[in-house]
């Protein structure tokens, strides 16, 4: 049994980092654009069919980067 | 709890190789085929039952993107492409819940340990499934775009000599171009297998009762995640055919 820091307990925690790290960006961009969205509608009623459409597909792109680091997290951890 | 990021293979045809969430992705294609045919057959004009829902979903999809291009002689050039699309990927999703995905397998020996290799596996669990949407979707929008407006003036898009400050842009188009399929195969796969992967998680933590409200979001996730690339497919279809400005 090897004593110290081990490759596997640096792979834990790097899996748990990158995720970790990796969504704080995200979550403040989608608390933005919904927030953003949300005045949009309230500002215009009218418009909210449109605005809803751009702004679903905002989220769509900021939730990606998310994944993106979910995926780094999971290549770590089991490959 | 074994996990496994590549889709493991069951079979072979010949010396190509079968994994599990090919094999659904067929029952998927197979199934939508025969719903279409029994929908489509002695269609009548007020329509009842079955060609009433496949009429109700189509009439649904039909506004929604024409609530992004705007122009309905367009979008019916571009309709069947973006919701097969959608069709395919919200479907494979769904059945990836069914009871017995994941679960029913073959228990093979794998680098000394026992391991349980799955029949079935959601089809966009699989990467090489979303690459391959990802590619025909991104390669689809440049022949729409070549088609609407031209081949010349597509190519002045993305070559365009005029000041060197348009070359690095056009340059950069080509490169998002790839960025693009990247980010469309990552987006669905990260999305689903995660899913897949947290599901496994909390039948694992708490079996009865506490998976039921994930059941619900992984439900909801993979009917956004069709309405996304659907959306996104189809906004950048209408970026590529509009006029450079």
């Amino acid at each position: 049994m090897e004593t110290g820091i081990t490759p596997e307990a640096i792979k834990m925690i790097a899996a748990a980092a990158t995720i970790a790290i990796g969504g704080l960006g995200p979550a403040i961009a989608i608390g933005m654009i919904g927030s953003r969205g949300l005045e949009a509608i309230g500002r215009n009623p009218e418009a909210a069919g449109k605005v809803q459409t751009s702004m679903v597909l905002g989220l769509a792109f900021a939730e990606a980067i998310a994944i993106y680091a979910l995926v780094i997290a999971l290549i770590v951890k089991f490959v | 709890m074994e996990i496994s990021l590549a889709a493991e293979k069951i079979g072979h045809i010949g010396s190509f190789p079968i994994t599990n969430s090919m094999l659904l992705s067929w029952i998927v294609s197979i199934l939508l085929i025969i719903f279409v045919m029994i929908a489509t057959k002695k269609m009548k004009l007020v329509p009842t039952g079955i060609q009433n829902f496949f009429e109700t979903i189509v009439e649904v999809l039909f506004n929604t993107a024409d609530g992004v291009i705007e122009n309905r002689n367009e979008t019916k050039k571009y309709f069947p492409l973006v919701a097969t699309i959608f069709l395919f990927v919200v479907c494979n999703n769904w059945l990836g819940l069914v009871p017995g995905v994941g679960s029913i397998g073959i228990n093979e020996v794998k680098e000394g340990h026992n391991v349980l290799v799955p029949i079935f596996r959601g089809g966009n669990a699989d990467l090489n499934t979303t690459l391959a949407l990802a590619i025909t979707a991104v390669i689809s929008v440049q022949v729409f775009g070549i088609a609407a407006i031209g081949t010349i003036k597509y190519a002045k898009k993305f070559f365009n000599f005029s000041n060197p400050i348009n070359f690095f842009v056009g340059f950069l188009e080509i490169i998002s171009e790839f960025s693009k399929m990247i980010s469309f195969s990552f987006r669905l796969f990260g999305n689903i297998f995660a899913g897949e992967i947290l599901l496994m998680v909390i039948a694992f933590l708490v079996p009865y009762i506490a998976p039921l409200p994930f059941f619900f979001l992984e439900l909801f996730v993979g009917l956004v995640q069709g309405l996304v690339f659907m959306m996104l497919t189809l906004v950048f279809i209408k970026g590529a055919t509009s006029e450079a400005h």
